[in-house]
């Protein structure tokens, strides 16, 4: 570490303002504060810091989605040799497959996003900051496979820009990042982001996994099935037209984003999350008891005219983004509710908003992505509601003397 | 007696703890002196030049608004220096003291006011709100005084009384002349005192419990208009002597803790003293030495001083690991934290080792929770310090601005992801309040 140490500095009066690289001091500062801890001792007040920091809290949410990832990279593989006739291809082509098949996506999200926070950093003169890491990975988890790339980089690059960097970056912005991001593609480019051909990728990745499409092939996910479902009874079929049931979502092996499908993959995330105490298990709670609750409203009135009512309650936590979302979108300290009573509040109305889109709602298969969004702005209102009863309180010790 | 319990908090449980209560002597101090920043709300106006002598509980400068209000000499001797900063700003009266036990004597059959004023015990009370010297004109609601310390390494008030115990009754009998409410004492579980005509509650929970702020906040909290004064139960032990024996008392107990300090222990000094007289020749090079707790003491230099409330100093590394390597990915145990994104936690509840690195950039508040689960008050931590960062009095009002201090957000400091410096923000903003107010 010493030699590395010794070539930072020997490198740094070049970023240093007069330096030939002066244009990307934020850059050289960013690594420098990833490599080493900052010397920098505590100037007022407190004498000892802890030492957990942004860069902790933010690799610990990482970490959290590292599972759904891999399990992602593998679920990919999984349809694509399910759709080609070859279910029995090994665990290892499968996974490989997935993974080139979704690195394109990540690097693209991670150049395009850090690039412009990168610059926003050098203009503003400021500190490169972590809030992108997250969001990096999360959006090519949420996205649907077959999105083609420069989509991925517009939507990011739009986003960082609009949702976070005009209102003072991480920490500052009103909409969850990645969700926006979704949002922006669902709304600009609806026909790749759902129907038949978005979620399966069918055609090979840097030529691996060739072979025909089944003839029995159909790409929609359960939701999407469900969306265009007629009749009394619900059966949903996988990729190929093989029956699935709520086990087979709970493990995740069904068309859909990368990221979502697999409730045990998202069930490790939630506790690495609630075990750190990073995310808030008040906001994932009720997000959870919010979907049950309407989940079973709506089942007591189940009617094929909105064959989603048709799923019993724990299904519908189990199919689509409903869990993914919970976990890893309603707990975002940033857009999120910041009292505890409002977290309650926020958490179990993302649920009924998610179930109840999704039910009643014919354009919109999947409901979690916009409840998020909807509530995101209405945590300040809820704040103001729950700050307000204090302000109350202590008005009313003032007037009970 | 009532048992308050607190849950909100954190004991920091930091390397060098005092295990043997026994009670040394510090070596002779060559100087002595007074800081004025230590009286908080206080513009000094000298009434003692340099060259001029001054006697042991002699006024050295008294407030510019109200001139009643005196600080005076820990000892008898010589003003040796005026030390003055940017502006004029006076940064310490030094002393050179000449070792005579010439101390004033005052007549405490007078106004209890102005014997206290006159006396230099008035600058050592605070008031809520703003945390500053309270103003004369002024009739408390009820007073305050804190009991116990709960700061990390906080010496034990009690022993830090010393001889002093018995002149508690006294004091509160003082006290109660000076207001028409109540005088509260708050106890830790186990050290309480039986105390004639004081409201005694114990405190039960982590730091910060002791604090005269979270104590008055759970018995009966600050609203705007009202004003209460807060003390610890050393200066009200003190205000009990000078009322019976007619001499303020500047002796005090020390507690020299902190991993730096090769054996921390108690020793017996005066106010004011250096720092020298109580830690020897320490190497000042890496150290950090804190006059007070790690959490809201002042830095002060190898050759400064010790400092008000004159009963704790704390030394720490400075930087003990240089250039850490990719520290936020750390697995190691030793890199403490209180939160379980470390591996820290694991090891249960062991003595830690704190330097003083900040450990991360300065943020926008990301997380939520940290300020709230750090301060037993009802109180919307963070919702208030975005109202003082904005300077928005109407909110800063309505969120409880006039029950705080800044050591009430020390803990939170030491906690916050963001790495704000919530003190500094807190008392700015009080200070740029009551600038608005008055």
């Amino acid at each position: 570490m010493k030699a590395l140490r010794k070539y930072m500095d020997k490198v740094k009066p070049q970023f240093m303002p007069g330096g030939r690289l002066q244009k990307l001091q934020s850059v050289y500062d960013g690594m420098e504060t990833f490599l080493f801890t900052p010397n920098t001792t505590s100037q007022s007040g407190a004498h000892i810091h802890d030492g957990n920091d942004l860069k902790r809290t933010m690799i610990t949410v990482v970490v959290a989605l590292l599972p759904c990832l891999l399990f992602g990279m593998y679920n990919i593989g999984y349809q694509h040799y399910l759709s080609i006739g070859q279910a029995d291809a090994s665990f290892w082509s499968m996974f490989v497959y997935g993974l080139v098949a979704m690195l394109p996506c990540i690097v693209v999200s991670y150049a395009v996003g850090l690039g412009i926070e990168f610059i926003g950093a050098q203009i503003h003169h400021k500190e490169i900051q972590e809030g992108f890491l997250v969001s990096g990975i999360l959006i090519p988890l949420i996205v649907p496979i077959n999105t083609p790339l420069w989509m991925v980089a517009v939507a990011t690059a739009f986003v960082v820009i609009f949702a976070k960097e005009v209102f003072g970056g991480t920490g500052m912005n009103i909409f969850n990042v990645a969700l926006v991001t979704r949002a922006f593609l669902f709304f600009a480019y609806p026909s790749h982001m759902s129907g038949d051909k978005a979620f399966v990728k069918t055609d090979t990745a840097f030529g691996l996994g060739d072979g025909t499409v089944a003839d029995t092939f159909t790409g929609a996910t359960p939701l999407g099935q469900i969306a265009t479902h007629v009749g009394d009874t619900l059966q949903l079929n996988n990729v190929v037209g093989e029956p699935i049931s709520t086990c087979d979502a709970f493990m995740g092996l069904i068309a859909g984003s990368p990221g979502e499908t697999s409730m045990v993959a998202i069930l490790i995330g939630a506790a690495i999350l609630l075990l750190t105490g990073v995310a808030s298990w008040r906001i994932m709670c009720s997000v959870f008891a919010g979907g049950l609750a309407m989940g079973a409203l709506v089942h007591a009135f189940a009617t094929p005219a909105y064959a989603a009512s048709l799923l019993d309650p724990l299904s519908q936590l189990c199919y689509g983004g409903f869990a993914f979302a919970a976990v890893f979108m309603a707990t975002d300290p940033v857009t999120g509710a910041r009292t505890h009573i409002g977290q309650y509040v926020y958490g179990f109305l993302i649920g009924v908003f998610a179930i109840l889109i999704r039910v009643y709602n014919g354009g919109y298969p999947e409901g979690a992505m916009l409840a998020v969004l909807l509530m995101n702005a209405f945590a300040p209102l809820i704040d103001h509601c729950v700050v307000s009863f204090n302000i109350k309180r202590r008005l009313g010790r003032v007037a009970a003397k | 007696m009532a048992i308050i319990r607190l849950k909100k908090g954190y004991d920091l449980n930091l390397k060098g703890r005092i295990v043997d209560p026994a009670i040394g002597e510090a070596s002779t101090s060559e100087l002595y002196a007074i800081v004025p920043d230590d009286f908080t709300g206080l513009t000094p106006r000298m009434d003692k030049r340099e060259g001029e002598r001054v006697r042991a509980g002699e006024p050295l400068f008294h407030d510019k608004t109200y001139d009643q209000i005196k600080v005076t000499s820990p000892v008898s001797g010589v003003v040796k220096e005026v030390r003055r900063g940017l502006r004029r700003h006076i940064d310490a009266i030094v002393i050179a003291p000449d070792n005579q036990a010439n101390v004033v004597t005052h007549d405490t059959n007078g106004d209890v006011r102005s014997v206290l004023l006159e006396s230099g015990l008035w600058a050592m009370l605070r008031q809520r709100p703003y945390d500053i010297v309270p103003s004369p004109d002024v009739r408390p609601r009820d007073i305050v005084v804190t009991g116990f310390d709960s700061a990390p390494l906080a010496p034990d008030l009690l022993l830090v009384l010393g001889d002093d115990k018995q002149y508690i009754n006294k004091g509160v009998e003082v006290l109660h002349g000076l207001t028409d409410g109540n005088v509260y004492l708050g106890f830790k579980p186990g050290n309480e005192l039986e105390v004639d005509g004081a409201v005694v509650n114990t405190f039960r929970g982590p730091h910060p419990a002791g604090n005269a702020g979270v104590q008055l906040a759970n018995v009966k909290p600050v609203n705007k208009g009202e004003v209460v004064w807060t003390l610890d139960i050393v200066t009200l032990a003190r205000i009990g002597r000078l009322f019976s024996t007619g001499q303020v008392s500047h002796d005090t107990i020390v507690a020299l803790t902190g991993e730096c300090v090769d054996t921390p222990h108690y020793v017996r000094a005066t106010m004011g003293c250096q720092m020298r007289s109580l830690l020897g020749d320490l190497d000042p090079s890496d150290t950090r030495i804190i006059s007070g707790n790690v959490l809201s003491g002042y830095r002060v230099e190898a050759d400064g001083f010790l400092r008000a409330p004159y009963r704790h100093v704390t030394v720490i590394p400075e930087v003990a690991k240089p250039d850490e390597f990719m520290g936020w990915a750390s697995l190691c145990p030793s890199r403490f934290s209180i939160y379980r994104t470390f591996t820290s936690w694991l090891t249960g509840k062991r003595e830690v080792s704190m330097d003083a690195r900040v450990k991360g950039g300065e943020r926008a508040i990301v997380r939520t929770d940290e300020y709230d689960d750090m301060l037993p008050m009802d109180i919307y931590a963070e919702f208030l310090i975005k109202a003082i960062i904005t300077f928005d009095i109407d909110k800063m009002e309505q969120l409880g601005v006039y029950e705080i201090a800044p050591e009430d957000f020390a803990l939170a400091e030491y906690a916050c992801t963001s790495k704000l410096e919530l003190q500094r923000i807190v008392r700015e903003g009080l200070d740029r309040l009551r600038n608005e107010m008055c």
